[in-house]
């Protein structure tokens, strides 16, 4: 049997849209690992970016809008041999799914988290998303935020992600590069990726983000978590990629070594011994 | 029979001084059977425990009692109308009740003598043992099977000090129940899951249901299955149908509150073809209603619970042994169709503890899906075959090179999303079509009482006991009486209601809701009207006694 690869089949986004680069790239980073189609589980909520996972060759879990979260981690939980991504919108991660975001965090499976984030809600036409900017008084324009914008990156920090990321959809080697440790890295990890909605968010476009985003210098710690906090609220007129924060703390998985030995729970069998006599304490 | 009474207030150790004493009355050789009523709070209120004890097997609550122990003034004044004439009322000789049938007793002052407020439980259980002329034989054993080794001296002394201040007024003939076990309706569930090969819990912490996370808990690590605790009932749902997309057998559990969180994703499992089984441990309702007590109010809800049209399987569950079975044949059954299948139980059922016969784990049926054909290169896998059952050849991602594509968007038979009017059609019919075959092996309502019957009681999920008892006291007096009791309860199976609907004079629901509605689906399914209705909605559980009661108010008195 010939080596299987990732492939891409015909989308239904925009032309132009940001989407098309991210699919792109993440083919080319998921053929660049050693696993086969076949062992990776591409998990979506609803949304433009969710779409993603419908365009790739790969296991697909188009799930519900806002759930991709819990049930991308249990997908890891059942079955830990696999390779779990989860791709979906801004709209999806931080507004729908708040609960989820924060509390995945906290439990930390070793599952890879990229948010398609344009800072607008693209499917449903134009509406304000968690991440869009905040409105200006004076000169208010549609997609704008009357409340205060969500910082995600500062969140998950906060709530003790253990790789925090930024990148762009217009810098396909930085995104690639990001996209690659992201995956590779032990326990949950989120990647923020910038991208323009061209048919919606007039204000954030490829020129707004390609002016302002600004790689982390070399010199920069991703181990020093006050420094990243203070990163991660830059936020204007340069706005950081790259890895802002990142640890090594105990997953899920190894928190829990009686459950993920080398036999997946998928393989496990509950023995009947063992339930009879379970059954027999009662007596 | 006996049936008696602990009360007082939250915090009291009412439910643990209950669960002694049944596990003392098991040993030896009582059948019993518990009814719980809590508040919703941790301390004050009112809190009781009526426990039941036969030398026979025993399926429901009686309202009349023979003794009451009474932790404060609170519990006799609530419960004394259903003391019996030669009743007692057990309590400590500080109480201000006034009643010859109190037995006032330095309950206090023993406890204090032996160091530990906390054993007046125990002293009361030793002089309520005698009271009833059984010995403390068994008291050791069942006293090492529920507190720490450090304090079990310490009750052995309270129980003998108990034992010694009373004199036996009641004998019961003891049974035979080392083949007997002893357990609460939301422990059987937990083991009839576990038997199926259940290997992902996931739940957010709500009473009812609350004792079967924590019974996973308690046991996950042993049997090597994952127990999560979600931050809501959403996550709880995605997370068991995440688990089961993965090819791991996988359960959620909640009550009416978070079993409305949780729609949508039950949606998701029908359109995408997800097995899954979810517990509603009823409570009353709307919204927090009475968050720790009984109702079955949560019928017509989750048979029709989320948007659109998609196969689902309701089963209400009967009694202990039937949460145990139950539980196990709606992995099978949810497996085998890729449907949700709903666990309809209730408060009542859930913490009421009973003896029943031995639960075979042997005897449960899992289902064994049929070896697939080895993909070809040339063809995908395709996750939603077309097929004359409609069932489509499952895969487990990663098992196999097959790719498993599902979605929750309408989709094409390789879980592509569509909306080709075409496909639609095909898909809708398909996923309906599965329950062709379901309805083929539905078990149809448990029959009780006289064949030749003239009135039919019908009622589903935990009123069986009661209801069988009713019946039975009735057909002492004419054997005129019959009732149907659904377990399967959606789809709904006719074949045993429509016989019986052409013999009997009259047909009378019964059930814990207000508005009826088991009769309701009656009348939608078969067109069979219940001519009418005994119906309790006050949170506590439809008594024998309330059946009689409802019975006779019908027909204007016997």
């Amino acid at each position: 049997m010939k080596k299987a690869t990732f492939t891409s089949t015909e989308t239904a986004w925009c032309p132009g849209c940001g989407n098309h680069a991210i699919l792109e790239t993440l083919i080319g980073v998921l053929n660049q690992l050693e696993t086969p189609p076949h062992q990776v589980v591409l998990v979506g909520g609803i949304g433009q970016a969710a779409k993603l996972n419908q365009y790739v060759t790969a296991n697909g879990f188009s799930g519900l809008h806002g759930r991709a979260l819990p049930a991308a981690v249990a997908i890891k939980i059942a079955n830990d041999k696999l390779t779990v991504i989860v791709n979906t919108g801004d709209g999806d991660s931080y507004g729908e799914g708040g609960n989820h975001f924060i509390h995945n965090i906290r439990r930390n499976v070793d599952i890879t988290h990229f948010v398609h984030d344009n800072q607008i809600y693209g499917l449903t036409k134009g509406q304000p998303s968690p991440t869009s900017d905040s409105c200006d008084l004076s000169h208010k324009t549609t997609a704008c935020n009357m409340s205060a914008p969500f910082n995600p990156l500062l969140i998950a920090i906060a709530t003790g992600a253990t790789f925090v990321a930024r990148s762009f959809s217009g810098d396909k080697e930085h995104l690639a590069k990001i996209m690659h440790a992201a995956i590779k890295h032990q326990g949950y990890s989120l990647v923020d990726i910038l991208q323009p909605c061209v048919s919606f968010n007039k204000i954030n476009t490829f020129a707004y983000y390609k002016k302002r985003v600004k790689p982390l210098d070399q010199s920069y710690d991703a181990s020093n978590k006050l420094a990243a906090m203070e990163k991660a609220m830059e936020f204007g007129e340069t706005i950081p990629i790259g890895i802002l924060y990142q640890e090594q703390s105990p997953t899920y998985e190894e928190k829990r070594p009686e459950l993920f030995d080398t036999i997946p729970l998928v393989d496990k069998q509950v023995s009947p011994e063992k339930i009879k006599k379970l059954i027999q304490g009662y007596i | 029979m006996y049936n008696i009474l602990l009360g007082g207030a939250a915090g009291d150790g009412i439910e643990t001084m209950s669960s002694l004493l049944e596990k003392i009355l098991k040993q030896s050789g009582c059948h019993l059977f518990t009814m719980r009523d809590f508040m919703s709070r941790v301390r004050g209120g009112h809190n009781f425990a009526q426990i039941r004890f036969s030398n026979v097997p025993i399926n429901a609550h009686r309202d009349m009692l023979d003794g009451i122990f009474a932790i404060d003034e609170t519990t006799y004044l609530e419960h004394q109308p259903q003391l019996s004439e030669n009743g007692f009322i057990l309590c400590d000789e500080s109480l201000a009740i006034d009643d010859p049938r109190v037995l006032k007793l330095p309950l206090k002052d023993i406890a204090k003598t032996i160091g530990n407020p906390k054993v007046i439980s125990s002293v009361a259980i030793g002089a309520l043992l005698k009271i009833f002329n059984l010995s403390l034989e068994h008291a050791n054993t069942a006293l090492k099977a529920s507190l720490r080794s450090d304090l079990i001296d310490i009750n052995l002394s309270a129980l003998q000090q108990g034992f010694d201040l009373t004199t036996p007024r009641f004998s019961l003939k003891a049974a035979k129940t080392a083949d007997y076990i002893l357990l609460s309706g939301n422990t059987a569930i937990g083991l009839g899951a576990l038997a199926a090969g259940m290997k992902f819990y996931s739940a957010y912490p709500m009473s009812p249901s609350t004792s079967l996370l924590e019974f996973f808990n308690a046991h996950g690590d042993e049997m090597e299955i994952a127990v999560e605790q979600a931050e809501d009932e959403i996550a709880a749902i995605n997370m068991a149908i995440g688990a089961s997309y993965a090819g791991v057998p996988a359960m959620t559990g909640t009550s009416g509150g978070g079993f409305s969180l949780m729609v949508e994703a039950l949606g998701f499992t029908g359109i995408a073809e997800i097995p899954l089984v979810a517990v509603d441990v009823q409570r009353p309702g709307p919204a927090t209603g009475l968050p720790t007590r009984t109702e079955q109010s949560d019928l017509k809800f989750v048979i029709s619970a989320s948007q659109g049209e998609f196969p689902r399987m309701v089963i209400a569950l009967t009694d202990h042994s039937d949460c145990f079975y139950q539980a196990a044949r709606s992995f099978s059954l949810a497996w085998k169709y890729q449907i949700p299948v709903i666990l309809l139980t209730d408060q009542y059922l859930a913490d009421s503890a009973t003896t029943i016969p031995l639960l075979d784990s042997s005897a449960v049926i899992t289902y064994q899906a049929p070896e697939l054909a080895p993909l070809s290169d040339d063809e995908p896998y395709r996750r939603y075959a077309l097929t004359e059952s409609g069932i489509s050849p499952s895969r487990i991602p990663g098992k196999t090179e097959a790719l498993v594509r599902i979605d929750s968007d309408e989709h094409d038979e390789f879980g592509q999303i569509t909306e080709s009017a075409t496909v639609r059609n095909q898909m809708v019919q398909k996923r309906m079509s599965k329950l062709d075959l379901l309805k083929e092996e539905l078990i149809e309502p448990e029959f009780w009482g006289a064949n030749q019957c003239q009135s039919l009681l019908v009622g589903f999920g935990s009123t069986s006991g009661a209801i069988k008892e009713a019946v039975d006291l009735l057909n002492a007096k004419e054997m005129n009486y019959g009732a149907l009791i659904f377990g399967d309860i959606y789809p709904l199976p006719t074949k045993r209601l429509k016989h019986f609907a052409t013999q009997v004079i009259e047909i009378i629901n019964v059930e814990q809701n207000a508005t009826g509605q088991l009769a309701s689906l009656i009348r939608e399914e078969t067109l069979i009207s219940c001519h009418h209705s005994i119906l309790k909605y006050d949170g506590r559980q439809l008594s024998v006694d309330d059946i009689l009661m409802g019975i006779k108010n019908l027909k204007g008195g016997f």
